[in-house]
């Protein structure tokens, strides 16, 4: 049970932050098999640099040793190659989810706990079976001599978690557990002293190890939550380039002032809002905006941080600098976003509330009713001690934990990873989803359509053309255009606008006059070529004076998106789509994939505005985002999921991450958070159902230390076995 | 009974064992990957030689 809860304590950051050697972590989320391992570690192995790398299929990723300067992005591509699907991980912060030292600790002292129980355990069956005078004060002797020294060191998360509370001056889920391990162990001791019938040692220490169990699940399932708004910041360029009299001087971004000059090179990001002062580009702001379109910029274009720039050299005057841009208004958003989201309280805390008093009130009035009754203090605490082992809370402990595990171990293996412990229950109460649409529902990469209406002529030149630049619409019609192309000479970019070449067609095509002539071609924005701009991503095509020819583009489906959505329209969700794409794009695409409710052209504050709104509305919002326009919306959600792809902001801000490319698993996801919720009751309707039975034996008097173990390992078996069902 | 006087020391001192040698596995990372190790027994990769 989480009784940490009421404490979050924050997970250490892992030590390995740095990375050691030139340490790198990738995600794999495909991998399933003896033959995925061998190929991926001999992929790496086989690239350059690498010194040697090692797959863990259990967590479905891949430790590298490399040289300093191979990068992430190197090994991906490699493994593309090998045909595995690849994401770069954060050492620093996936590693503090599995070998660490917390949990590490945990499963020893699980190990000790264990190894006491059964000992004990051995040694009270003899006592239980009818041993009588001095063999059974041996056994009990040798209990005490096992359990003792064990229940100091096993119990302490407990000790120092009651302590905390009892400090703090409120209760936790740990006081109850602590007193009654404490109170057992006292009370058998002084039995033993006295040669007295009963003694507890074994029911303390299973308590314990049970317990233990419930912790040690409960901890793996959380991962180390991090402040999405402090990994939003450091997305910030730290440095810029200022213009001071001609002469370039590199600055900290936090030195910029207003009315000073910056420049930005082709494919850098612009640390500041400014207007563009001089130079023409074209800048992404798919990331600030979810435009799918780069926009151009030329002189007296705003331009805000986050933004990058693609072709051409800018001159920015800075209108904000630091504090005052617009993505740390988007920052400051995330803040106000994660503050304002009401703290949710899982099951088991909402358990632990009715619990902890109403177990402390029953075991204090079963003592003083005894001590009333026979005037003995001995009895009375005996009464109190099986009062309080027999509502262990085992059952409790481990009702909620063992769900999570079996859920999250069956998502992880479709491709989800949970990063919030309380997120899979608040998935479950979710009736809205709310979906972004550009990188998303769809992949956020061009693809070039209809090419096959173009004339062999103008796919080679297009293809000339496009070979020229590195523009993401040029690159998409590279891979999409196949075969030769035309040659073609003075190829240049012309930033902002596009790429233009002459083109000599042979002479034997040319025909008449037989000799070469030229022709400019170009291959660019609508404005440059002279045709009417569309609704749609599109590049245009002019050879010579003829008329432009326009090349579309739309942006692929992702996988999985349509079964996502019908699995999820079919659990009779409500489903929107929020876009900062234009009217139109949004529009058709909503269409063409059936969702009905749609916001276009919004802002990030106005995802979050809406999400706000729809929640005050009394729904709870499932917000599925990947650009650092959704990170606000994220945050304000009832709970959210982000997909591998996304910006390091959004998956920090979201509760889970996708691991491959597929949407599929978020209706799955749905329907196994509902199924888990299910359990997570059922599980606490047999503890209730038990306690109603054994609470009045216990305060009857009834209760011997055979009966409490039985009941303990009945209940706690019972809910571990209806946790697993969920497999 | 008496025998009980041996037979417990022995059984504590076995099971001690079994603890100390748990406690190994777990600082030798043994447990971090069970899913691989299960696989990796069936490739062929290093029948020969062991890796090195």
């Amino acid at each position: 049970m989480s009784a940490t809860a009421d404490h979050p304590r924050p997970v250490p950051r892992a030590e390995a932050a740095a990375p050691v050697d030139g340490r790198l972590m990738l995600s794999l989320p495909t991998i399933h098999c003896a033959g995925c391992i061998s190929r991926v570690e001999r992929a790496l192995e086989g690239a350059p640099g690498v010194n040697s790398a090692r797959v863990n299929l259990t967590l479905k990723r891949a430790a590298i040793e490399a040289d300093a300067d191979v990068t992430a992005e190197d090994l991906v591509s490699v493994l593309a190659g090998a045909g595995y699907e690849a994401h770069e991980l954060d050492p620093g912060v996936l590693a503090a989810t599995d070998a660490d030292p917390g949990a590490r600790d945990l499963l020893m002292r699980l190990a000790v706990a264990g190894f006491a129980m059964m000992n004990v355990m051995l040694l009270s069956v003899a006592v239980w079976s009818g041993a009588e005078g001095t063999t059974r004060d041996m056994m009990h002797w040798i209990s005490a001599a096992i359990v003792l020294p064990a229940i100091v060191f096993t119990g302490k998360p407990f000790y120092v978690n009651a302590w905390g509370a009892l400090r703090a001056g409120h209760l936790n889920m740990d006081v109850p557990i602590s007193l009654a391990i404490l109170l057992a162990v006292g009370t058998s001791l002084y039995e033993t002293m006295l040669s007295g019938e009963y003694a507890y040692f074994d029911a303390a220490i299973s308590l314990t190890f049970f317990l233990l169990a419930g912790r040690y699940l409960d901890y793996r399932t959380r991962a180390s939550a991090r402040s999405a708004a402090q990994e939003l910041a450091a997305l910030e360029v730290p440095r810029a380039v200022r213009l001071r009299d001609g002469v370039e001087e590199t600055v900290g971004v936090a030195d910029l002032i207003p009315g000073d000059v910056v420049l930005v090179r082709p494919g850098g990001r612009i640390p500041v809002d400014g207007l563009v002062a001089e130079g023409n580009s074209e800048i992404d702001r798919a990331l600030m905006t979810g435009e799918s379109l780069p926009a151009f910029a030329g002189p007296g274009h705003a331009v805000s941080a986050g933004e990058v720039n693609l072709t051409g050299p800018l001159q920015v005057n800075v209108t904000a600098a630091g504090k005052d841009t617009s993505l740390h208004r988007i920052a400051d958003l995330v803040a106000i976003a994660e503050s304002g989201r009401s703290r949710y309280t899982s099951l088991a805390d909402q358990a632990a509330k009715l619990y902890a008093p109403g177990v402390h009130i029953l075991a204090a009035v079963a003592a003083v009713g005894w001590y009333l009754y026979t005037w003995d203090l001995r009895i009375a605490l005996n009464i109190a001690a099986a009062v309080l082992i027999i509502t262990c809370p085992c059952a409790l402990g481990l009702a909620v934990p063992a769900v999570t595990t079996a859920a999250s171990g069956r998502l992880f293996r479709k491709g989800m990873l949970i990063k919030d412990g309380t997120a899979m229950e608040r998935l479950a109460e979710v009736d809205t989803v709310v979906f972004d649409k550009t990188g998303t529902l769809t992949l956020g990469a061009p693809q070039p359509v209809g090419l096959e209406h173009f004339s062999e002529t103008e796919a080679k030149v297009a293809l000339g053309l496009a070979q020229g630049s590195s523009h993401p619409l040029a690159q998409a019609l590279v891979t999409g255009l196949s075969g030769p192309a035309s040659p073609l000479s003075n190829l240049r970019e012309v930033p902002g606008f596009g790429v233009e070449a002459i083109w000599k067609d042979t002479p034997v095509r040319l025909g008449v006059e037989g000799k070469l002539n030229g022709k400019v071609v170009r291959l660019g924005r609508a404005a440059w070529v002279g045709a009417e701009a569309p609704d749609v991503t599109a590049t245009f095509l002019q050879i010579g004076d003829g008329a432009p020819v326009a090349l579309t583009f739309t942006d692929s489906l992702r996988p999985g998106a349509v079964e996502a959505l019908r699995g999820l329209k079919a659990n009779g969700l409500r489903v929107l789509l929020i876009s900062g794409d234009t009217g139109g794009a949004v529009r058709r695409f909503a269409d063409e994939i059936g969702i009905d409710e749609v916001m276009a052209e919004a802002l990030p504050a106005d995802k979050a505005a809406r999400i706000a709104a729809l929640s005050d509305a009394g729904a709870k919002v499932l917000m599925v985002g990947d650009g650092l326009n959704d990170t606000a919306a994220l945050a304000a959600a009832h709970v959210s999921i982000s997909p591998a792809s996304a910006l390091d902001a959004a998956r920090v801000a979201s509760d889970m991450v996708l691991l491959g490319q597929d949407l599929a698993p978020i209706a799955e996801a749905f329907d196994v958070a509902v199924k888990a919720r299910a359990r997570i009751r059922e599980n606490f309707t047999i503890a209730t159902v038990y306690n109603v039975v054994a609470v009045p034996i216990a305060i009857a008097g009834f209760a011997t230390p055979l009966a409490a173990a039985l009941a303990m390992s009945a209940s706690s078996i019972t809910v571990s076995l209806n946790a697993l069902r969920l497999k | 009974m008496n025998v009980l006087v041996i037979l417990i020391p022995v059984s504590l001192f076995l099971g001690g064992l079994g603890l100390l040698a748990f406690f190994w596995m777990l600082r030798k990372g043994q447990f971090d990957d069970p899913d691989g190790d299960a696989n990796r027994i069936l490739r062929s990769d290093y029948d020969d030689k062991p890796k090195t």
